[in-house]
């Protein structure tokens, strides 16, 4: 599997996949599982970024995700966005398909 | 072709029942997803990157018209309207949800499918030359020992947990389209000077991170001693494969290490033990069981020519390129093989939408005994069409978009599905066959091209087969950034061979230049009548090399 965190990542968000159906999903800063990378919140330095994985991973979070992890995102003027290839196709959906997954989604909204 | 008996659907029923279960003890708490992660697995279920992706096991490629039709329907009311046809024949659903699956692996098993041991360290699907009963010059129909072997290898208790995957792959022709030297057993069927049907066994091909080309373990295997033989190879590699590193866990790395001899007289005195005892001699009335379910359909006694498939050529000059790359003489007078390509210009290899595969499953219907094929290069066939009815067929084809006439060519490609879907890609493939395909969208450049196969694999797995693409290109990933290597000279057929990588990888803005360059370094240095691989064969790396990196 690609590396999902650079070594020395400054920003970093935990993300997953839902349990029901394999939907890509991020950890919020109110403590849930949304599908909007948008909304999934960003740890600032390492410490941060296990504090937030902690978060992510109670007793039971087997129960609404699978294997969550940390990884890499960057400042995009006021925003962020996924470091790598992977995270950002993650977040969008296929770049072969562009009428599917969330940026199908967000276009039809 | 091939139909359930009792025993057939009980299985299958069972096994899906017990699955559900399973789901419904996994979204229930009562199950750990280590727990669960094996049990979905064995029923073909994975996880990636966007959701679940369920593949579906196509034995030795051949389908029914319902089946087709089945497919057609799970794409609709399971998926996204599409299914991924793979290089192990079988077809992969990108969107399903998990609590959806037993219903859905219910509806197929109508069907008499399933999605058994389409995962996990067992006995993969058989896979076998889609040409199969319908070319000339077989020694007997390769779907019959196919089907023998799937019987054996289903749930055989001893080899559920092997080191690693196994995958088994059969041809019973001189031109292997089977890939069969690429795979852990490649089985030729062969008829030796008695007259007598036995079988060529090789042992220890694969691709993957560290490829090798098979070894012939045994020149001619009696008929009914085969599966005694396959179990003495299995047993050999389930006790001594390695299960400490699953880099080289494969067969492959066994025969490799222990060297051909070794293996080849471990495997003799492990065979003489099982023959032996009797236990796996395959009575001679279950092999005519069998074969009967493969019999020839019954082809209609008919002129060799047919004027109205002559003159549509001579009426249609788009019908006549198609019959030129597409259509392949049958065995039978007065019948054709019709290749179907997945691989559209622009398009996505070996996606077909529904209605696609609805089309497809009326045409079998209609005019080929109700057959289908699905190919390891990742298109589908019509085994038995009429001459007279060629022309129909590709119309209705060409009305869906599934007429392009290019097999074999340039951008008649394999790509896996790459970063766009898989979990283990470090790199995107299937944009670059895209781009390739658009590159080199003229068929007239394409036909003067001539047969060149173009292999791309979007990470070291090579579930896109690119060590042995003629030309074959690797992603890799580069701290985030995607990057693509190439390499020259392999083949997966009868002449298999593993391609020699070029030098340093290309960008993604480079790469599709750099194949460019490599065509036409071959272009310009071609002796008549040479195809890409002959050039390569007889040039070397050399002249390549030094167009691209200087």
């Amino acid at each position: 599997m690609a590396q999902h965190a650079a070594k020395g990542a400054r920003f970093q968000a935990v993300t997953a996949n839902r349990l029901s159906d394999g939907e890509v999903v991020y950890f919020s800063a109110d403590n849930r599982w949304v599908e909007r990378f948008t909304e999934a919140d960003v740890a600032d330095g390492t410490e941060a970024a296990e504090a937030l994985l902690a978060r992510a991973m109670p007793d039971d979070f087997e129960a609404h995700v699978l294997e969550p992890y940390l990884f890499e995102v960057l400042e995009d003027g006021r925003f962020y966005k996924p470091a790598s290839v992977r995270e950002t196709i993650r977040a969008a959906g296929p770049t072969v398909r562009l009428d599917l997954g969330k940026q199908a989604e967000a276009k039809a909204e | 072709m091939y139909r359930y008996d009792e025993f057939d659907h009980k299985l299958v029923a069972d096994r899906v029942n017990q699955f559900r279960g399973q789901v419904e003890r996994r979204v229930s708490g009562a199950l750990s997803e280590d727990q669960f992660k094996p049990l979905r697995l064995m029923n073909g279920v994975y996880l990636q990157l966007h959701a679940y992706m369920l593949r579906v096991a196509i034995p030795y490629g051949t389908l029914r018209s319902e089946q087709m039709q089945m497919l057609a329907h799970i794409a609709r009311k399971y998926d996204r309207g599409y299914g991924h046809f793979t290089t192990r024949q079988n077809i992969q659903y990108n969107w399903p949800a998990l609590d959806k699956i037993p219903d859905l692996l219910d509806e197929l098993a109508c069907v008499e499918m399933h999605a058994i041991q389409t995962s996990g360290n067992c006995i993969r699907n058989v896979t076998s030359d889609q040409y199969a009963g319908a070319i000339e010059g077989e020694a007997e129909d390769p779907r019959i020992v196919s089907e023998i072997i799937r019987q054996w290898s289903t749930f055989h208790p001893e080899f559920t947990y092997l080191p690693r995957k196994f995958k088994i792959a059969v041809t019973a022709h001189k031109n292997d389209r089977a890939a069969i030297k690429l795979h852990d057993i490649g089985i030729v069927v062969k008829q030796n000077d008695a007259g007598e049907i036995g079988y060529e066994v090789h042992v220890g091909g694969g691709q993957g991170r560290t490829p090798f080309v098979a070894k012939k373990m045994n020149d001619f295997v009696p008929k009914a001693k085969l599966l005694a033989y396959l179990e003495a190879v299995m047993r050999v590699y389930n006790m001594l494969g390695r299960r400490d590193n699953s880099y080289k866990a494969r067969i492959k790395i066994l025969v490799h290490e222990t060297g051909e001899e070794e293996m080849r007289r471990m495997v003799e005195e492990e065979f003489a033990k099982i023959d032996a005892s009797e236990m796996l001699t395959v009575p001679q009335t279950e092999i005519d069981r069998i074969s009967a379910y493969f019999a020839p359909p019954a082809f209609e006694t008919l002129p060799a020519d047919s004027q109205a498939f002559t003159q549509a050529q001579a009426d249609d000059a788009d019908f006549a390129r198609f019959v030129r790359a597409n259509v392949v003489a049958h065995k039978q007078d007065g019948y054709a093989i019709v290749n179907i390509s997945l691989k559209p210009i622009g398009g996505v290899p070996g996606d077909a939408t529904d209605a696609q595969m609805d089309v497809i499953a009326d045409l079998a219907e209609r005019f080929s005994h109700d057959e289908v094929r699905v190919t390891h290069e990742q298109n589908l066939v019509l085994p038995h069409v009429k001459l007279d009815d060629v022309k129909t067929v590709y119309d209705a084809l060409a009305a869906h978009d599934l007429a392009t006439a290019n097999l074999g060519l340039i951008s008649d490609q394999i790509a896996c599905p790459g970063l766009d879907y898989c979990n283990l890609a470090n790199a995107r493939s299937i944009p670059l066959a895209q781009e390739i395909s658009e590159r080199f969208s003229d068929l007239d450049r394409q036909y003067d091209i001539g047969e060149l196969k173009i292999k791309i694999s979007g990470c070291i797995n090579a579930c896109g087969h690119h060590h042995v693409g003629h030309i074959g290109i690797l992603g890799v990933d580069k701290k985030g950034t995607e990057f693509y290597q190439i390499s020259l000279g392999g083949a997966a057929d009868e002449n298999a061979a593993i391609g020699q990588i070029t030098g340093r990888a290309f960008t993604e803005e480079d790469i599709v230049d750099a194949i460019e360059t490599v065509v036409t370094t071959y272009t310009d240095l071609r002796a008549d009548g040479e195809r890409f691989i002959d050039t390569y064969n007889r040039l070397g790396m050399a002249p390549f090399k030094e167009r691209l990196y200087d």
